[in-house]
């Protein structure tokens, strides 16, 4: 602080603290919502404060009794969620470091086409390319199936950039004290580069998590069969009624359901969200 | 970072023969598959033209591009692209910047504020859309009823400007967290003893904002003014579809909506192949900026 203005710092704390309260009033809304008979809905106004069906909503949403449109329960879809996630997340870190371990710490003919090959995807985000890469997947046979719904995702370079310029900072003395020391590039790769580069993969693994929990466009094109829904996309169908039957007090459990597992990550990890969030954009 | 040092060399590297084309191989399979082969078909499918029940296609060359270039509809695309991609990330810029400066300014409780205000980058576009909507649904909305009460007739069914308005501030809401952790990251980073000098020589808080510290943050606005029409442009299909599915009419449908929209609603594969690859255009446009720009950052 270089100087004590009392007026000022009220203003800040005030400012900061209706920034907290604009952005989170949705979700207060929501949670509210959440607690009510869905006939407290659309009789002209919304209520406001707490109802009593709180435990009901979410048990009969979770538990899939409630009728949401789709044929398979919460949990169910929670789960598919939850593997799509994880596998764009495994998957995109597991090709990543190998090809940037490759690229950093071996000479190979054609190593500057490959180099290409791979970046030029940093370009297309799949919303792009929506059609066609959906004709392809298609015509391999992986419409509605986990690896549909997964490998199209993992095709970006976004982490693969991240690890090369991680690994072009570590000291070539590294690689030469190994050699002496008789470790060939496989030990080198589990000995030294992967403890090295934790918390690198920690930070990108939260960042990836968020991203593929929270995948949109894609699964709702490449998935017919609800057993294959993710909870994301589920709220389309919820709400894909007439305006006046929406149930919003099972619409709004559906969305809070949806938004805990990301937000938990963020906000139970901060740090390395940050750090992933920082380096990946750098 | 620098994409374009493809060639720099480690000094000492290992002299394995076959092992680096393996450990390469499963990148470049999943990129062949999934991102050079679906582009070659967007490029492929552009100069085509086919029925609708895609049994047969005849080479039109650039007429698919032809027609979507005297089509006042694109036209229309492209500017409600414009005034949804600038309007969220003015709006964006400037809340996260305004919080940022009063976060800066605190000495207590920092983490906690900024704990508080970053949550929402972890929600789906698609459920912030729904949030929103729920708040501002015309029949029961708390928002609407209160600008009803006011005499706004709000209805963002009915009005194209609301439905905008409704998506716009979806969409912001969300990327208000991402631009804030960049801008207090940028404010920290103004060295103090500047700050100190000009409040030594009598500059009020609010000079030494528009003389030393924006200007000096200008890398960092510059870049997340880029990192954001990426966000509207892209990451933002979720919101739209959510809400007002690019209507009423299509006065909230973008250019990514209309992609989609073209090429599994319209099933005009050739249009929306053509659009595709418009847009693709696009994005190398902006990553060359974003690179561009980049390296002059890394010179500073």
């Amino acid at each position: 602080m270089i100087e004590n203005r009392p007026w000022l710092t009220f203003v800040s704390h005030f400012s900061l603290l209706l920034g907290i309260g604009v952005v989170a009033l949705p979700v207060w809304v929501a949670l509210v919502a959440s607690t009510h008979p869905s006939s407290a809905f659309g009789a002209g106004e919304i209520p406001l404060w707490f109802g009593d069906q709180a435990l009901e909503n979410w048990r009969s949403v979770f538990l899939g009794e409630a009728s949401s449109g789709v044929d398979v329960p919460v949990w169910y879809m929670m789960l598919n969620s939850f593997i799509m996630a994880l596998g764009i997340t495994v998957g995109k870190l597991f090709i990543s470091l190998l090809s940037a371990y490759a690229i950093v710490f071996f000479r190979f003919p054609f190593r500057g086409a490959c180099f290409w090959v791979i970046f030029i995807t940093l370009m297309l985000p799949v919303e792009v390319r929506i059609v066609p890469t959906y004709e392809v997947v298609a015509n391999l046979d992986m419409l509605n199936s986990y690896s549909g719904l997964i490998l199209p995702l993992i095709a970006s370079a976004t982490a693969t950039f991240l690890f090369r310029q991680c690994f072009m900072t570590m000291p070539g003395e590294l690689i030469e004290a190994a050699r002496i020391d008789g470790a060939g590039p496989i030990r080198f790769f589990f000995d030294i580069l992967l403890p090295m580069s934790r918390t690198n993969i920690a930070a990108l693994f939260v960042i990836m998590f968020i991203y593929g929990w929270n995948q949109y466009l894609w699964p709702v094109i490449i998935t017919t069969d609800d057993a294959y829904y993710t909870l994301v996309m589920s709220i389309k169908r919820m709400l894909a009624v007439d305006q006046g039957d929406i149930e919003w007090n099972h619409v709004m459990v559906t969305t809070l359901l949806a938004m805990i597992p990301p937000v938990a990550v963020v906000i139970g990890m901060q740090k390395l969200f940050v750090k992933g969030l920082v380096d990946a954009e750098k | 970072m620098n994409l374009w040092q493809g060639a720099v060399l480690m000094s000492v590297y290992f002299p394995h023969k076959k092992l680096p084309y393996l450990l390469v191989l499963p990148q470049l399979v999943i990129t062949l598959i999934f991102f050079l082969w679906p582009a070659e078909q967007a490029f492929e499918q552009a100069f085509y033209q086919e029925d609708a029940f895609g049994l047969s296609r005849e080479f039109v060359g650039f007429d698919n591009f032809v027609y979507l270039f005297n089509d006042p509809q694109y036209y229309k695309s492209i500017w409600v692209t414009l005034v949804f991609s600038f309007s969220v990330a003015f709006s964006g810029l400037a809340i996260a910047l305004w919080l940022a400066v009063m976060a800066d300014r605190v000495i207590r409780g920092k983490l906690t504020y900024q704990t508080l205000l970053v949550w929402p980058y972890a929600v789906a576009p698609a459920l912030a859309g729904v949030l929103w909507w729920l708040l501002f649904d015309p029949s029961m909305g708390p928002i609407a009823l209160w600008l009803q009460y006011f005499g706004v007739d709000w209805n963002h069914f009915l009005n194209g400007d609301q439905a905008m308005t409704l998506v716009v501030i979806s969409a912001t809401w969300k990327q208000i967290s991402y631009n804030f952790l960049f801008f207090l990251a940028g404010l920290q980073a103004v060295p103090r003893s500047l700050i100190e000098a000009a409040s030594i020589d009598g500059a009020s808080p609010f000079k030494r904002f528009w003389t030393i510290v924006f200007p000096l943050l200008s890398p960092t606005t510059f870049f997340l003014l880029v990192i954001n029409l990426v966000y509207a442009f892209f990451d933002t299909f979720g919101v739209i579809d959510a809400t007002t599915q690019g209507g009423p009419g299509v006065s909230t449908a973008t250019m990514v909506y209309k992609v989609f929209n073209d090429g599994f609603i319209g099933l005009d594969m050739g249009s929306s192949a053509a659009q595709s690859v418009v847009l693709m255009f696009l994005v190398g446009v902006m990553t060359v900026i974003q690179f561009r720009y980049i390296e002059r950052k890394v010179e500073y």
